[in-house]
């Protein structure tokens, strides 16, 4: 178990460390950061000054030394567009996200889990159909594309919702949070339902599929048998075993739920992380181009070694494999 | 001669694959619907109405209007016109095209990376195996369309500003071929293990063939059933990843348009009610992306023994 853990545990070092590379690299080599310092009309001497007090002139291993030594202060520099220090823009943009992922997420689990327990009780009901035909939809349309339609019906159309940005924000001093007010919550549900509704649909496949199989099963038959109720048969017995792989996945789906809601972001022009990198390309922002790539790389890191453990926990046969 | 061919036919007739598909409706239906997509958009030249790269064929004050058959919309813009006045009709097949050709570009590269770096992994086993499987695996946690973001906005910035429009079909499928290689990879791992048990490859070791050579000539063309399933449907995901880049605005200029691109620019004139610039490339990106999606689905069921 503990070789296991520390087998993983290097290789997400490795993976931090090629990743970190690449944001250090495109420091270097994007432009000129002098020049993005100090702008077009520094003297010369300005300029050597600067280069020396950034420490540009020393060789490229201590440079990278110095970068990583940084970074794992959370200290990127200022973005070259706001002048401002990049970890607090990332951590004023990080509730946007982690709200947008967390209502999504919850929509995803609960609608996703309650409709395959239906679709896998009442397999051959029209509506078990039309919720699976509805489902092979969900999973073939381009998430933006689904954005561009909930905007058109809701916020064009039937003018219910608003389309674009997040309103209605508290603030608690450590986060600002737009899920304690009723326009916040307005804002935030064509979102979260483009977003989930391509995990909403794979979780409702699994669980389909998983209680299918789980209905087939002897101790399902048995239960039958001592005549308890079909309520109890398919929530304490049924649906309890269709959980294991369905909580394995749910890191996986949180991880593309972040993914994915680059694209939401900007579809709705939500005030996320994801929008601030898609900005951040437009105008070549290097501190913020490389501080979101360190930072998605660390979040990916982390949530793959919870899943590997998980499944440790979980899966007694991955055990004995080792 | 003609024997010969007629002999070819009678192979063709007599394949296992070929009766798979004469008795799948769907995936005839697919098959056709993206036949008819990729030759509309390869003959876009010769039955588009209008060539939208042409400044004299293009009027601003057509610019907007709706489809024909729409009140305001003039009859040779059959789906009425976009910002710039070009037909929305004819936009659609060169932006199809465009789209279709970054798709198979980006499919292709991705299947050349991914099936090489598999076939030496399979054949060689050991350290190479163990190296280029573990990165595949690494990068199969990470979604695909976040990593063609990443690798795109990278490329992005590395080029100078005013190449940037010049250049950005080249960085998309770049990034995009970097993405789907994993795929490939593994599937041609797995054919590559199998292979190079058998007898035949035995025999061409024996015979003191070199190990590339063995890799090329004998291996290669045996994995080439598994890997044609997964560029199909790489296929389709690679034009969706290619329409979604566009739409960020990180992907194709608008002034020679995807679908992707298309989308994007109606996008801005959806309040103003002009919907018909989102709508018909949006629907013309889904139809193309499902029937090529259900093609690869057929096909992974036909090639898939186990599944007979």
């Amino acid at each position: 178990m503990l070789f296991f853990i520390l087998k993983r545990l290097a290789q997400s070092l490795l993976v931090m460390a090629v990743v970190s590379a690449v944001s250090f690299s495109l420091f270097n080599f994007v432009g000129d950061p002098v020049n993005n310092m100090v702008g077009q009309d520094a003297t010369r001497e300005q300029r050597i000054e600067i280069r020396e007090k950034l420490g540009l002139n020393d060789p490229v291993l201590t440079q990278y030394t110095r970068f990583i030594s940084n970074a794992v202060q959370g200290e990127f520099g200022l973005s070259y567009r706001i002048r401002r220090p990049v970890d607090t823009l990332i951590m004023e943009r990080l509730p946007a996200t982690l709200e947008l992922v967390f209502v999504s997420a919850i929509i995803a689990l609960v609608v996703g889990i309650g409709l395959g327990v239906y679709t896998g009780i009442r397999r051959n009901s029209w509506m078990s159909r039309g919720i699976l035909s509805f489902s092979l939809v969900g999973v073939s349309l381009p998430t933006f594309i689904i954005g561009i339609a909930l905007i058109y019906l809701f916020a064009v159309i039937l003018r219910w919702l608003p389309s674009s940005g997040r309103s209605g924000t508290i603030d608690l001093g450590f986060w600002k949070t737009s899920l304690l007010t009723v326009d916040g919550w307005r804002a935030i549900i064509l979102p979260s339902i483009t977003l989930s509704l391509f995990q909403l649909t794979l979780i409702l496949r699994l669980v389909r599929a998983e209680m299918l199989e789980v209905m087939r099963t002897d101790y399902v038959k048995f239960a039958r048998a001592r005549g308890l109720s079909e309520r109890s048969i398919y929530f304490v017995h049924a649906l309890r075993n269709t959980l294991v792989p369905v909580i394995t996945i749910i890191g996986l789906n949180i991880g593309g739920l972040i993914a994915f809601s680059v694209i939401t972001e900007t579809v709705f022009q939500w005030p996320g992380t994801g929008l601030m990198f898609i900005q951040a390309v437009d105008f070549v922002d290097v501190p913020i181009m490389s501080a979101y790539l360190m930072f998605v790389a660390l979040l990916f890191v982390v949530i793959n070694l919870i899943v590997d453990i998980l499944y440790f926990v979980v899966d007694p046969r991955i055990r004995l494999g080792g | 001669m003609n024997n010969n061919t007629m002999s070819r036919w009678q192979r063709i007739k007599d394949n296992d694959i070929f009766w798979s598909f004469i008795n799948s409706p769907g995936a005839m239906v697919a098959a056709a619907i993206t036949l008819i997509c990729i030759i509309a958009a390869f003959a876009a030249p010769l039955i588009a109405p209008f060539n939208p790269f042409d400044p004299s064929q293009i009027s601003l004050w057509d610019g907007k209007l709706p489809p024909a058959w729409a009140e305001g919309g003039q009859s040779q813009y059959k789906l009425g016109t976009d910002n710039q006045g070009r037909d929305l009709l004819s936009t659609i097949l060169y932006g199809g095209r465009l789209s279709i050709i970054v798709g198979l570009a980006a499919v292709f590269l991705g299947m050349v990376l991914g099936v090489s770096l598999g076939v030496i992994s399979g054949y060689l086993g050991g350290t190479v195996d163990a190296v280029i499987m573990r990165i595949a695996d690494v990068q199969l946690t990470i979604p695909g369309i976040l990593l063609a973001i990443l690798i795109n906005g990278i490329g992005r910035a590395f080029l100078p500003l005013e190449l940037r429009d010049d250049f950005a079909i080249y960085v998309v499928i770049i990034a995009i071929g970097l993405t789907d290689w994993p795929q490939f990879a593994r599937v041609a791992r797995g054919a590559t293990l199998v292979e190079a048990n058998k007898e035949y490859v035995q025999a061409a070791r024996v015979i003191g063939l070199p190990g590339w050579l063995i890799m090329i000539r004998h291996i290669f063309p045996n994995t080439l059933r598994p890997v044609l399933v997964i560029a199909t449907i790489g296929l389709a995901l690679a034009i969706i990843s290619e329409a979604t880049l566009s739409f960020l605005g990180q992907g194709i200029p608008p002034t020679t348009p995807s679908l992707g691109t298309l989308i994007r620019v109606g996008n801005e004139y959806l309040f103003s009610g002009l919907w018909w610039i989102t709508f018909f490339p949006a629907i013309a990106l889904v139809v193309l992306v499902f029937s090529v999606n259900l093609l690869g689905d057929w096909m992974r069921d036909a090639l898939n023994p186990k599944l007979r």
